[in-house]
């Protein structure tokens, strides 16, 4: 009577042995699941805030290095604050030439996106060398800045700085404000292009129409100094295309002053 | 069960297995910022903002 309980104590044992080392394997997967978890959320982190942050950076740096002129200073007794606003030009204006790969031929300013910084526009559109880390990219081929045929450039919409996040704001005649550098021409050949939006739509991102030189006419000539952002839609997908185009209203020297644009906007902020 | 071996390993008094820990978890983390996530991105379906093929 005594031994009976051992017998079955020892498989008791025997398979509370078992079932440890089964807890343990379950522990250890589990362990392994929360662990992937934390860190595909630290990947969400990373994805939608470090490289938010590195980007700006890089992008701020990359329009202070940019080695262009200075629109003139205020009149001496004008006001305090107070900026030379460049006469709008309509004839035809001067055009970079094509430039080589990833160079930083120009910048961008929106000033619908109050707040937003300048950004620079660089050659080609693969996320490698341009789109993750120089910000907007300009399609290789399509037209120059202020030229026939359609200036057309990409940036992204939800990560690395995010430079064309606020893209549905833009509305019909809102303007864009686009500044070319010396590396071209040397002396006197910055200019300011301001673009106005003429429409948008939303395509699928092999509607590569949208880029033409007359957009969505393939076949066209072109005619008309057309400007158009791409960017991915909806926001966190890459579904469908954000399209805006515009049209070149007018362009000014750099070196005759400001556009009305940017100041309208810097003393709305003041 | 990974993380009680470790935590069992780790030298010292409580306070400086907390301080090694997170050392560890810091460690970790700059790795994953630094060379992780930069090398999977570019897998991710999200990031496309061109037209194109």
């Amino acid at each position: 009577m005594s031994d009976e309980p051992t017998a079955p104590a020892r498989g008791r044992r025997k398979s509370s042995r078992g079932a440890h080392i089964a807890y343990g394997i379950v522990g250890v997967i589990g362990e392994l699941l929360i662990t992937l978890g934390v860190l595909l959320f630290g990947f969400l982190v990373w994805q939608l805030w470090w490289t938010d942050v590195q980007g700006n950076r890089a992008q701020a740096e990359i329009v202070r290095e940019i080695v262009r002129e200075t629109p003139p200073a205020p009149t001496a007794g004008a006001t305090e604050g107070a900026v030379k606003i460049a006469e709008p030009r309509r004839d035809d204006p001067p055009v970079l030439a094509q430039q080589p790969h990833a160079t930083t031929f120009a910048t961008m300013q929106v000033p619908r996106w109050d707040g937003e910084p300048e950004r620079p526009i660089s050659e080609g559109t693969d996320r490698a060398t341009v789109l993750d880390v120089l910000g907007v990219g300009h399609y290789e081929g399509t037209a120059m800045p202020g030229d026939i045929g359609n200036f057309a450039v990409a940036g992204h919409r939800t990560t690395y700085a995010k430079p064309f996040n606020r893209v549905a704001e833009l509305k019909k005649d809102d303007p864009v404000v686009v500044r070319t550098s010396t590396l071209d021409g040397g002396k006197g050949t910055d200019t300011w292009y301001v673009y106005r939006v003429v429409s948008t739509q939303i395509v699928a991102p092999t509607d590569v129409a949208v880029i033409a030189p007359v957009p969505n006419e393939p076949d066209a000539e072109p005619t008309k100094r057309m400007m158009t952002m791409t960017t991915c839609h909806p926001m966190f997908s890459a579904r469908e295309r954000y399209i805006v185009h515009l049209e070149l209203d007018y362009w000014a020297p750099v070196s005759s002053g400001t556009p009305a644009e940017l100041v309208e906007q810097t003393t709305a902020k003041g | 069960m990974m993380y009680g071996w470790l935590w069992r390993h780790l030298p010292g008094p409580t306070l400086v297995r907390v301080l090694i820990a997170l050392v560890l978890l810091a460690a970790v983390v700059a790795a994953c910022f630094a060379w992780l996530y930069p090398a999977i991105a570019p897998h991710m379906p999200f990031n496309e903002t061109t037209v194109g093929e």
